[in-house]
């Protein structure tokens, strides 16, 4: 290799790759080609990708580039840190799974849009590395604009829904009132620093007259991206009706985008204020316990997936909260824990629920449909989505042996930690909350797993679904093993991390390692490796003894009922019913019960249950139901008679004369 | 060494015998003679040796259910000290691990349960994580008060700590803990007042209902691993209960197979005076738990 | 001796938690007598033995104990309502707002401008929550005997904060003996006035008319 290993150059070299990557498809006649371009390009930026960002955690300093262009705002700055890399890991690992799945999820030819959805691809990922990449507001701004309209373009694939288009307007309002926050941030922040070049990492004292305002707005600004509660109300429906590979990147990659920024944001101050780093854990926890609590009732499966990044996203927040905290008090174990804790569970996330999106879409493109209460027995017909399924579902459920589990080990040291010796352990409630968080977690994943894969199919499409090709399980396999890599062997996360913790948090080496050392990962890996070496071994013995008395195959067992048919079994909803009831003040379940007549109900009636969404639909869309009534009122000055026109001029004439008298 | 070798032997031998001794007790309240102690070896030993019965619709997940159960609860038996010994493995930060091996083994089991395709088993299975899941806090605020009074991140650390002076200093809240510890006891193992073992009514069983379609050796696994949860969540909270030290390795292993004997007589008592609550009660029992361990740690702080 | 009180007043505290977590309204007239009686003997513990306040435990556990418990009880049998069916808030809600104020109770004293020899009792905290549990059981549930409940734990409370407050004990507490009888009375009255009120359609004398139709 004759090309210098220069990380920021080869950043962006693969952002122009991908960038460029989708242009060929809309070009050319042949959407398949075009398509196959695409693949290999992102894959090869992909692969230039990875290999800066290992280069970066092996120490290479990234250059920063100025450029000069003609815009009045400074020159455009690029650079990559520490923190970058643990966005830009994910990213290119996902992005580069994504496109190769879609030759196959969506090929050009066969489903319309595929060009379009290609090109967007390209330019949606291009824009993530250059936000992250970014260090001038402006450049910042517009890499931020390309990538927020580049997933509405995305999501809007399948545009002659109606559903989609609702989402896609309630997602365009609510990424465009955030950038109307960032955008009240970096003027502020220009005003306050003179340029619009990103300020010197913890140069800003919280004494400035706008500091209060800059933080406020960035969390307003980056956590509606986020999907930080109560601004997550865009997300559901957006993830859910997006083709899922993009789903896999709106949820795996760009809610952390809002992570960084607010990330980025923080950095700049030297010492916060005390009552941030509470804020960011109160909204985290309520972010994660909601969260889970609303995807436990959903009966959608993308919808349910979508509704677990909030918590996820909770999650990390509880980390970045304890890390604040720790910062604002000057305890070591609370920085390190909770930092490390939310960026191996960004890393973490992206690649899990990146792997369970891709499987909704093997499992939409199986079956035919979303809905989980429609599934059933897919394990027999898709073997090896479910297993991948299953890789997924037990990582996000922070499950050991995978890895999940490592990122929530160091929230829970640090918390346990807090709980052993500070004088007042506030922090060490996040320990129970994890637990419960964790425990919902499961409830929602063998649901979903249990009800879509087990079992006796429910519905035709489930009957005949039929397994993805292998352009779909491959990557998704890439995807299972890095989960599972990175759970038996927890030192790599570990090292994934730790440098943009030591940037982060500005302390050396040696104090993280004293506290790392407490968050028993190595011993982690020695029971990793002795509960699989267990299982397979009980399995052995298990299998030998079936193998000695050949097994009989029969029917359930149905309590004494002799003709079970597959609707009669328990469906996804009855199955979080009991939890959704206790659940009743988070998520304000919505019964419809048909009304009786007698004893008999009435013909042609039907009995809904669904959770619904508070936010959106008991806050906002009526609130803007009433401003719109509001402003009908007005509607009747303007009827088309002219004389009455003309007696408001006088009217308002008049008043003006009296006024200025 | 020689503690290890106990430890194991001891972990992977009594567990049978406590459901033996819940089931003499019952036997004992109800004026009938009772199974032998040793009932459930020979249940088990039968159990190995007979063929299995598979419903149509499973997959081997239905298999992989009660070996992952099992592998994972033999895994955790290892992290908890028994009788004033350390565990054979420990270090700092185990008591999370110890949590989430439970969390692994409630998924494979449920996941198992819904692999049959039966109304039953699932309704048993949504009760199962609905009700661990309420259970789930109560045993954290539990081991951050232990912490916090025992300066240690380490369930061996934690769970020897409580001794006679320990006792006397914040006797309210080991008592306030033991209540709590004693209430997630028996709801994790799904005895009575949760659940019970022995009903014959599906629609009001929790555990039970789950293993309803296994059969032969994948029965006998899943009997074993639950006894050998009873025995490993038993063992916490005999460490709790009772502070009592002889000094002697030996005496002290005497002492925790007799205390581990008596809690299966008490739960058998339990069981035989009590009537199991009905469903919609069942959570407000265990918030209780919860709070009442959170009121534990609340004192500790003052 | 302090130390026992502490015990006695965590007990306090943990049959408030009973009150809120439990329907059955025979069951809280019982917690709410034994808290009387852990309240009675509470005065023995902290002061030095008289034989003026062997007569004053005796006659709060005698009022709060025996005499008031056995009133509600009897009113309870003849209204013949056994449960509080459909309380504002759920139990399990209430439960937990119990936990929470509890909490708060303890936040609340540490702040409080306390003489330093009450500052490491239990007293000032166990007295704001059980305060605030009875008024939790007052705003949270419908039928008019559990709100006598209500009363009577609040009344609890300031029992407790009196105990610590007095310096001339035995004329102090002998009065907050002799105004618990006197609220209880009370009490029975507002009993009596809301279960005419409340219930009147299951009164025994409807319930005939309806059978003679």
């Amino acid at each position: 290799m004759t090309i210098s290993l220069e990380p920021t150059a080869c950043l962006l070299a693969a952002a122009i790759v991908l960038a460029l990557s989708g242009v060929p498809g809309v070009l050319l006649n042949r959407p398949l080609f075009g398509q196959r371009l695409a693949a290999l390009g992102a894959v090869v930026a992909s692969l230039l990708g990875e290999t800066a960002v290992i280069a970066l955690l092996a120490g290479t300093p990234g250059i920063t580039y100025q450029l000069d262009w003609p815009l009045p705002f400074g020159p455009a700055i690029l650079s990559v840190d520490q923190l970058s890399t643990i966005f830009l890991f994910p990213l290119f690992l996902v992005t580069g799974c994504a496109s190769v799945y879609s030759l196959s999820y969506w090929p050009g030819g066969k489903q319309a849009g595929a060009g379009k959805l290609t090109f967007f691809l390209g330019l949606f990922a291009a824009a993530m590395v250059v936000v992250v990449m970014a260090r001038n507001g402006v450049l910042f701004l517009m890499a931020w604009e390309v990538m927020a309209l580049a997933a509405y373009f995305l999501l809007t694939t399948e545009q002659q829904s109606s559903e989609v288009q609702r989402v896609g307007t309630v997602y365009l309002i609510a990424t465009h009132t955030g950038t109307m926050a960032l955008f009240v941030m970096f003027s502020l922040l220009r005003g306050t620093v003179g340029s619009f070049a990103f300020p010197v990492a913890h140069s800003l004292s919280q004494t400035l007259p706008y500091a209060t305002v800059i933080i406020v707005t960035a969390l307003v600004g980056f956590g509606g991206k986020a999907g930080l509660m109560p601004l997550h109300f865009w997300l559901p429906g957006a993830h859910a009706n997006a083709p899922s590979h993009v789903s896999a990147m709106m949820s795996g990659l760009m809610l952390k985008m809002g992570v960084y920024g607010i990330l980025r944001t923080l950095s700049f101050f030297c010492g916060l204020p005390a009552w941030l780093g509470w804020l960011v854990l109160l909204l985290g926890t309520w972010s994660a316990v909601n969260g889970i609590a609303l995807a436990t009732g959903q009966r959608d499966l993308k919808r349910l997936l979508a509704c677990s990044s909030i918590e996820n996203v909770g999650i990390i927040f509880i980390g970045i909260g304890l890390g604040l905290v720790g910062l604002q008090t000057q305890t070591p174990y609370l920085v390190v824990c909770g930092f490390s804790g939310a960026f191996i569970h960004i890393v973490n996330h992206g690649v899990f629920k990146s792997l369970l999106f891709l499987g909704s879409g093997a499992l939409i493109h199986g079956t035919g449909t979303r809905e989980i209460d429609r599934m059933g027995g897919l394990a027999r017909r898709m073997p090896a989505t479910s297993l991948l399924f299953l890789v997924g579902s037990l990582a996000i459920c922070g499950l050991p042996p995978l890895n999940g589990f490592v990122g929530e080990l160091f929230l829970y040291v640090g918390a346990i930690t807090d709980g052993i010796s500070a004088p007042l352990p506030v922090a060490a409630l996040v320990a129970p909350v994890l637990a419960l968080v964790g425990g919902l977690a499961v409830i929602t994943f063998v649901k979903l797993y249990g009800i879509i894969f087990l079992g006796a199919p429910r519905s035709d499409g489930a009957r005949h679904g039929h397994e993805a090709g292998a352009w779909m399980t491959g990557p998704m396999a890439l995807l299972a093993a890095g989960c599972l890599a990175a759970g038996m062997v927890p030192p790599l996360l570990v090292g994934l991390v730790t440098p943009a913790v030591a940037s982060y948090s500005g302390m050396e080496a040696g104090a993280i390692a004293r506290v790392t050392g407490s968050v028993p990962f190595v011993p982690l890996a020695i029971v990793n490796g002795g509960l699989v070496v267990l299982a397979l071994g009980i399995g052995v013995v298990y299998l030998r003894r079936l193998r000695r008395f050949l097994p009989a195959e029969s029917t359930t067992w149905g309590c004494g009922y002799l003709e079970p048919t597959p609707r009669m079994q328990y469906t996804g909803t009855s199955f979080s019913e009991l939890v959704v009831n206790l659940l009743g003040a988070l998520v304000a379940p919505l019964r419809r019960r048909p009304g009786t007549a007698g004893v008999f109900l009435r013909s042609g009636v039907r009995f809904d249950y669904e959770v619904t969404e508070t936010v959106l639909d008991r806050v906002l869309t009526p609130a803007f139901h009433g401003v719109g009534l509001a402003f009908s009122c007005l509607r009747k000055l303007q009827h088309g008679q002219l004389h009455i026109y003309m007696l408001y001029i006088f009217a308002v004439l008049f008043v003006l004369m009296l006024w200025t008298h | 060494m020689t503690d290890i070798i106990i430890h194991c032997t001891v972990a992977l031998l009594i567990p049978p015998l406590l459901l033996g001794v819940i089931g003499k007790t019952k036997a004992a309240f109800a004026g009938r003679v009772g199974a032998p102690y040793l009932q459930p070896y020979y249940d088990l030993i039968k159990l190995f040796r007979k063929g299995s019965v598979f419903s149509e619709t499973t997959t081997w997940v239905f298999r992989a259910g009660p070996v992952v159960t099992l592998a994972a609860t033999l895994v955790a038996a290892l992290l908890v000290p028994l009788g004033r010994h350390a565990a054979p493995f420990s270090f700092s930060g185990d008591l999370v691990l110890f949590a989430y091996l439970f969390g692994l083994a409630r998924f494979f089991t449920t996941i198992a349960a819904l692999d049959t395709g039966s109304s039953f088993e699932g309704m048993g299975a949504a009760r199962e994580v609905t009700f661990s899941c309420l259970a789930e806090p109560t045993l954290f605020f539990a081991l951050i008060t232990l912490a916090r009074m025992s300066k240690s991140l380490s369930l061996s650390g934690i769970l020897t700590y409580p001794t006679p002076a320990a006792w006397l200093a914040a006797g309210a809240s080991m008592l306030l803990l033991v209540g709590a510890l004693f209430i997630t006891l028996l709801a994790e193992n799904c005895r009575l007042p949760f659940d019970d073992p022995n009903t014959h009514l599906e629609l009001t069983m929790i555990h039970e209902v789950m293993v309803l379609d296994h059969s032969g050796p994948a029965f006998g696994i899943i009997l074993y691993g639950a006894a050998l949860k009873l025995f490993v969540l038993g063992a916490i909270f005999i460490n709790v209960a009772l502070p009592i030290s002889t000094g002697n390795s030996l005496g002290d292993w005497g002492i925790f197979i007799l205390a581990m004997l008596g809690l299966a007589v008490a739960i058998g008592v339990v069981e035989s005076v009590m009537a199991r609550l009905r469903l919609v009660r069942i959570p407000q029992l265990l918030v209780g738990a919860t709070i009442l361990s959170a009121f534990a740690m609340l004192l500790v702080l003052r | 001796m302090s130390s026992f009180a502490d015990q006695l007043l965590v007990l306090v505290m943990l049959i408030n938690l009973v009150m809120l977590g439990t329907s059955r309204l025979v069951f809280s007239i019982r917690a709410v007598a034994a808290q009387g009686v852990i309240l009675g003997i509470l005065p023995g513990l902290i002061h030095p033995f008289s034989g003026h306040l062997a007569g004053i435990t005796a006659g709060i556990i005698l009022a709060k104990g025996i005499v008031i418990p056995y009133l509600i009880t009897d009113a309870v049998r003849k209204v013949q309502i056994r449960r509080e069916v459909e309380p504002f808030l759920g139990y399990i809600s209430t439960l937990l707002l119990g936990a929470v104020f509890t909490a708060l109770a303890f936040v609340f004293a540490e702040k409080l401008p306390l003489a330093p020899e009450h500052k490491d009792l239990l007293f000032v905290p166990a007295s704001i929550a059980t305060l605030l549990t009875g008024f939790l059981i007052l705003t949270t549930r419908r039928k008019a005997i559990s709100q006598v409940i209500g009363y009577l734990v609040m009344e609890n409370g300031i029992f407790v904060f009196g105990l610590l407050l007095t310096e001339a004990m035995p004329v102090m507490v002998e009065a907050g003996a002799l105004l618990d009888l006197l609220v209880g009375i009370f009490v029975m009255g507002i009993v009596i006035n809301h279960i005419s009120r409340e219930f009147s359609s299951i009164d025994t004398s409807r319930l005939r008319t309806l059978k003679e139709e």
